[in-house]
């Protein structure tokens, strides 16, 4: 955490530091490792035969080693490939608008001379103390919207959200109003100085929040589940996987295509493989842009 | 000049109407910014909110929303009378009180001890560990407990088994769910709630701690007396914000672990949020999972303005309005 690591202190090594930082060690290890092996114990069932599964259960290491299930996975690649690009759209499209809607929305409702900003801020806020519930919002959607079945169904309720706008808000705050009140002088409008100006100055903040909302629509599947049927060729890779997670008919049902009979379809190991490629790439992206989070939860979490 | 312009403006008649165009003129375009906002709150947040009168009608499909019969508060009696509103609202408190005591407790230690460690890779290696769970979707958080629990092949009754132990069917034993879902809840969410402690400890100023050295302090008397103490204003807001929230459930984490059709299960594992969405997509009974909504949304309601109302009491400047 670049900005928090205190350098080492002038410390007088006596028993209690000793104490305390080997059993910090030794905790944060059991920890740290309890994060790790789940993945792993994934990884490795995903490379198992299932006769070995079926011996010897779930495990780290492969008893028999086994590419097969991720063979059937991609004997048919149409359903993961579609169902990866579908998500991949889903998420730029969604993170582009919604960013800039966050962005927009959150600048002019930091800005002090703005004579509304009270008025929207609470409207917006209004909407978590109070909901109208799962019901209606279903019925909304699918009846009035005529969304189901269809991917505006996930991608729009994901754009905003009054957290992230409230976060977009704390981070405008410390950019002087004097900038703002400068150009304006220059005869700049309010929607130039917010392109021209914030947005370039903001761009840690943006990165923050445009990691949020993508990491929202990546492990979308509420919506996915509630919306999109499942007889849809192609759906998000969160929604795929869950069908995938709970139904054995539905892994027998993608393996069809492949020559493997139904009996050997290795049901378990593919689920694992699907979990293994649906997650895979996002996990190998993340450690590089956790500071963006880390960033986001000090700045929103106590206000707001 | 200034004798010609002055009285001009003063003289121009400053009535209510005229002002408030004024203000809305001069204001139109960080108006127009929000514009595609409130709309959107607008449809997604505030056209469904008439629909909680489904709460105190009879919804059946062929009639619709307005000429089902409206039956008052009779969905509401009929929950109480059956003991639903009690369990859920049981439930979902209980699981919310423990999330957040332990959690937060937990997170604390997190820090604490994240704070004592001083090799420096050591601890971006461990955060960036303990952060991940909290990345991945609810589905692989359910796909992960079942490799542990999952009778036939789980990790669990392997173990066991290596041991000489009987294994246990988990997925048909409610008494043990309570703590597969906190245990669960807390390997997800404790790495990563631990950053506002962590960095809250970073903000203690140096000079406190060396100060507290010079006069002999250990590493146990630092903790107790002075980066707990320290922390104790973050942990009663935060606190105070989780309790606003007491009556929401995750609803992701609990579908994920228990699955969607398991009555076994629901004495120790339905909150208000799996109850809403079975009324809706498998029992498809609208007014039933509507009043319960209404429920929820009214006395969360009051929760927060409670809780909003504590944290004022406590730090007037942590407060949401």
């Amino acid at each position: 955490m670049e900005e928090n690591i205190v350098e080492s202190r002038s410390i007088r090594t006596d028993a209690s530091e000793v104490i305390v930082r080997w059993f910090g060690y030794i905790v944060i290890s059991i920890f740290a490792l309890s994060c790790l092996l789940p993945f792993l114990l994934i990884l490795g069932t995903s490379f198992t035969t299932e006769s070995a599964i079926k011996k010897f259960g779930f495990n780290f290491w492969p008893k028999e080693f086994s590419t097969f299930a991720y063979k059937i996975v991609f004997e048919n690649p149409d359903i993961i490939v579609g169902s990866y690009i579908v998500t991949i759209a889903i998420t730029v499209v969604g993170t582009a608008v919604g960013l800039f809607l966050v962005a927009m929305t959150g600048y002019a409702l930091q800005r002090p001379d703005f004579g509304y900003r009270n008025g929207i801020s609470f409207f917006i806020y209004f909407t978590t103390l109070f909901s109208g519930g799962l019901v209606p919002f279903y019925l909304l959607v699918t009846q009035y919207l005529s969304l189901k079945d269809n991917y505006m169904a996930v991608l729009l309720p994901g754009l905003l959200s009054p957290f992230l706008i409230i976060m977009m808000k704390s981070f405008v705050r410390s950019i002087p109003h004097a900038i703002t009140e400068s150009a304006k002088i220059d005869g700049a409008g309010d929607f130039t100085i917010f392109i021209r100006l914030i947005l370039p100055m903001t761009t840690p903040a943006l990165a923050t929040i445009g990691l949020f909302i993508a990491l929202g629509y990546w492990n979308e599947w509420y919506n996915s589940m509630l919306f999109l049927s499942p007889n849809m060729e192609y759906r998000p890779l969160q929604l795929f996987l869950y069908n995938v997670v709970t139904s054995a008919d539905f892994v027998r049902n993608s393996a069809a295509a492949s020559n493997v009979s139904l009996r050997d379809v290795p049901l378990e190991s593919m689920k694992m493989a699907t979990a293994v490629v649906a997650t895979g790439p996002v996990i190998m992206f993340y450690p590089f842009v956790q500071r963006y989070f880390i960033k986001g939860i000090t700045v929103g979490a106590v206000k707001g | 000049m200034e004798k010609v312009i002055q009285p001009a403006i003063q003289s121009k008649p400053r009535t209510e109407s005229s002002g408030r165009l004024r203000r809305f003129w001069n204001n139109k375009t960080l108006l127009l910014m929000c514009l595609p906002a409130i709309a959107f709150f607008i449809v997604f947040a505030y056209l469904p909110m008439p629909g909680v009168y489904l709460a105190f009608i009879q919804y059946n499909y062929a009639d619709g929303i307005f000429k089902s019969p409206f039956v008052a508060f009779d969905n509401f009696r009929f929950l109480v009378m059956n003991g639903d509103l009690w369990r859920l609202t049981f439930n979902t408190v209980a699981y919310n009180l423990v999330f957040i005591v332990l959690g937060n407790v937990l997170q604390i230690f997190v820090a604490i001890l994240l704070n004592e460690l001083r090799r420096k890779w050591f601890k971006k290696v461990a955060q960036t560990l303990m952060f991940l769970p909290h990345f991945i979707s609810a589905v692989l958080i359910g796909l992960i407990a079942y490799n542990i629990l999952s009778y036939d092949y789980g990790l669990l009754n392997h173990v066991l088994a290596s041991f000489g132990m009987d294994p246990v069917k988990t997925y048909s034993n409610a008494a043990i769910w309570p703590f597969i879902i906190v245990f669960t809840f807390l390997w997800q969410s404790t790495g990563y709630g631990s950053i506002v402690y962590f960095a809250a400890i970073m903000g203690l100023d140096n000079e406190i701690i060396e100060a507290s050295e010079i006069d002999g302090a250990n590493a146990f008397q630092r903790i107790i007396y002075i980066i707990i103490p320290w922390l104790k204003p973050t942990f009663i807001i935060l606190l105070l914000f989780s309790l606003g929230g007491i009556l929401k459930g995750n609803f992701g984490l609990f579908y994920n672990l228990v699955g969607a059709n398991n009555t076994q299960l629901y004495a120790t594992t339905d909150i208000i949020e799996t109850y809403v969405f079975r009324s809706l997509m498998t029992n498809f009974n609208f007014s039933i999972g509507s009043a319960v909504s209404l429920y929820q949304s009214v006395f969360g309601f009051v929760i927060v303005i409670t809780a909003n109302w504590l944290v004022k009491k406590a730090s007037p400047e942590n407060s949401l309005f």
